[in-house]
């Protein structure tokens, strides 16, 4: 039931040829703004580098000076997301990357794509394209994103096991089904992120079907939980 | 089967295939290593959904999954051969790909070279019509720099070998940022490849018979014929590449537009490459053929007559015939 039903978050989901669904977390407006600002002060300060130490070599230092600008300009996306997995330096740092819409490390064609087309989402001033575009898109894409076929996604890093009360395990008082048993395990799992009140409340909507008192609700699944997880 | 035997039980092939994954992402990749590592993919993908079916516990799903993204991003690719895709491009794919898109390329360059002509023709007749178009400033500049008294040709008269390389990173810069414009305003409904085609047309043609008409011909179309075969083309190219999405967008057919604009993009980037692969060839010649003086224009005619036979050649003929496209 729960893992059938339309979630309420913005995952985006892209099947495998080996049969299992593999869930993206596109990244909204925001961090891809902040990402962008961080990108264009990289631009900036290389230009400016290049500025003071072109203009000391005269014209044949202009001439170079002109193709690194475009270089620098046109390519700095597109070179970044190609051989850095999808990463130009201020995706790095807010933990983005760019993918296909398969999931797939992003190409030659499609980032170039892309990002030829930023020109078209910069129209008419600031952005303003690309980000009605981003706001009103599920996949938040902006123009160049929808017609390269690509995504922006958060990076997943590893989390830490979290931990479960050590308690005495105990089997379920009733066959559970899927969605209930991880919604189970989930709140033992999550106990150490939420306060004592708030563990206490969200036990005692279970009070009832386990038919035990309210205060001894949150003890009880977590025995639960420790039973479907098993021996260790 | 309880998670944590499941885990306890397959815990060592995971810390494997994540140490494996790590060296490919670090791109430090063996032979040897990689040969297990479809297998172990494909079993991780099993675990995966035998996690998510048996309602393991979310921590233990999420780990997997972030397995299998990274192993999915490691193991699926589109194809992508640069060196031996960019020689078939060179070689036929790129005039292949202008005669299968002949209505767009037929439509930008007949906007581009009619308006072009055209423009020429009614300047050369009515001279004051410059001035509609060009501001006088501009004007008189162009008209100092082909001065036929002028040693060397261009857009900055006089020039050593120095100024070549400035001029070369100029044109570059200049002239493919306007490629890329004319391409990319094409996602508004075809009309910001339409101004930019007829923009550039117009005040080129004014400019064109502007000088003509003041006697300037000689110097003007001896410096200009030669890579202006591959940069008026290459223009026409990126327009066609715009049209083809604005195209896509206003006249879907039966997809949704978001899908139509998808499949008519891949045409158009690779049109806009050959547009760019054309301006390098032209800012080429413009910096180190076009602007010398040694040669005489009839020697320069000629040789601007060749170039504009073999791109149209090569756009007509180049990629015929041979074995079916790869």
């Amino acid at each position: 039931m729960l893992a059938t039903a339309r979630p309420l978050d913005t995952r985006f989901r892209v099947e495998t040829p080996e049969g299992i669904d593999l869930l993206l977390r596109p990244a909204g407006l925001v961090p891809r703004a902040l990402a962008f600002a961080i990108d264009l002060a990289i631009r900036g300060l290389a230009l400016l580098a290049l500025f003071f130490l072109l203009g000391a070599l005269g014209q044949f230092g202009l001439g170079l000076g002109a193709i690194l600008l475009f270089l620098i300009n046109w390519w700095y996306m597109v070179l970044f997301e190609v051989l850095n997995q999808g990463r130009t330096p201020g995706k790095q740092w807010l933990g983005l990357r760019v993918i296909h819409d398969d999931g797939t490390p992003v190409g030659w064609a499609a980032s170039l794509t892309r990002n030829l087309l930023r020109f078209v989402d910069l129209l008419p001033f600031a952005y303003a394209l690309g980000i009605l575009s981003c706001l009103s898109h599920p996949a938040f894409k902006r123009l160049g994103d929808i017609a390269a076929g690509t995504l922006v996604v958060y990076r997943d890093s590893a989390t830490e096991r979290p931990a479960l009360p050590e308690t005495e395990p105990l089997p379920p008082p009733f066959p559970l089904s899927q969605g209930e048993q991880r919604a189970l395990l989930g709140f033992a799992e999550r106990q150490e992120q939420l306060s004592a009140p708030r563990r206490a409340e969200l036990a005692a909507i279970l009070a009832e079907p386990l038919a035990v008192a309210p205060e001894q609700a949150e003890k009880r699944i977590n025995r639960i939980a420790r039973g479907l997880l098993g021996p260790t | 089967m309880k998670q944590s035997q499941f885990e306890h039980r397959h815990q060592a092939a995971w810390k494997r295939f994540a140490r494996q994954l790590d060296t490919l992402e670090r791109g430090k990749a063996n032979g040897k290593g990689c040969s297990e590592f479809a297998g172990a993919y494909r079993q991780l993908c099993q675990h995966l959904a035998l996690a998510r079916e048996r309602g393991y516990s979310n921590h233990l799903v999420e780990h997997l999954q972030q397995l299998a993204m990274r192993g999915h991003q490691q193991f699926y690719r589109h194809r992508s051969h640069l060196g031996a895709q960019l020689i078939g491009f060179l070689l036929g794919g790129l005039s292949r790909l202008v005669r299968q898109e002949w209505r767009h390329v037929l439509a930008a360059s007949l906007l581009f070279f009619g308006s072009l002509i055209g423009m020429g023709v009614l300047v050369y007749l009515v001279p004051e019509l410059v001035y509609s178009l060009i501001g006088p400033e501009q004007v008189s500049a162009m008209e100092a720099m082909y001065d036929p008294a002028a040693r060397r040709l261009g857009r900055f008269g006089e020039r050593n070998a120095g100024d070549d390389w400035m001029m070369f990173g100029f044109y570059i810069m200049n002239n493919i940022g306007i490629a890329f414009q004319t391409f990319a305003s094409g996602l508004l409904f075809g009309l910001g490849s339409l101004f930019f085609l007829l923009h550039n047309g117009l005040v080129i043609g004014a400019l064109a018979g502007h000088l003509t008409q003041l006697g300037y011909g000689e110097p003007f179309w001896s410096f200009v014929i030669g890579h202006g075969a591959f940069e008026l083309t290459a223009i026409a190219l990126a327009g066609a590449a715009g049209l083809r999405l604005g195209s896509a967008l206003l006249a879907p057919g039966r997809l949704p537009r978001g899908e139509a604009l998808r499949l008519a993009a891949r045409p158009a980037v690779r049109l806009v490459a050959g547009a760019t692969l054309f301006l390098l060839i032209a800012a080429f010649i413009e910096a180190y053929w076009s602007s010398m003086t040694f040669a005489s224009p009839t020697v320069k005619y000629l040789v601007g007559a060749g170039l504009w036979l073999l791109v149209l050649g090569y756009l007509l003929f180049a990629g015929r015939g041979q074995h079916a496209p790869d």
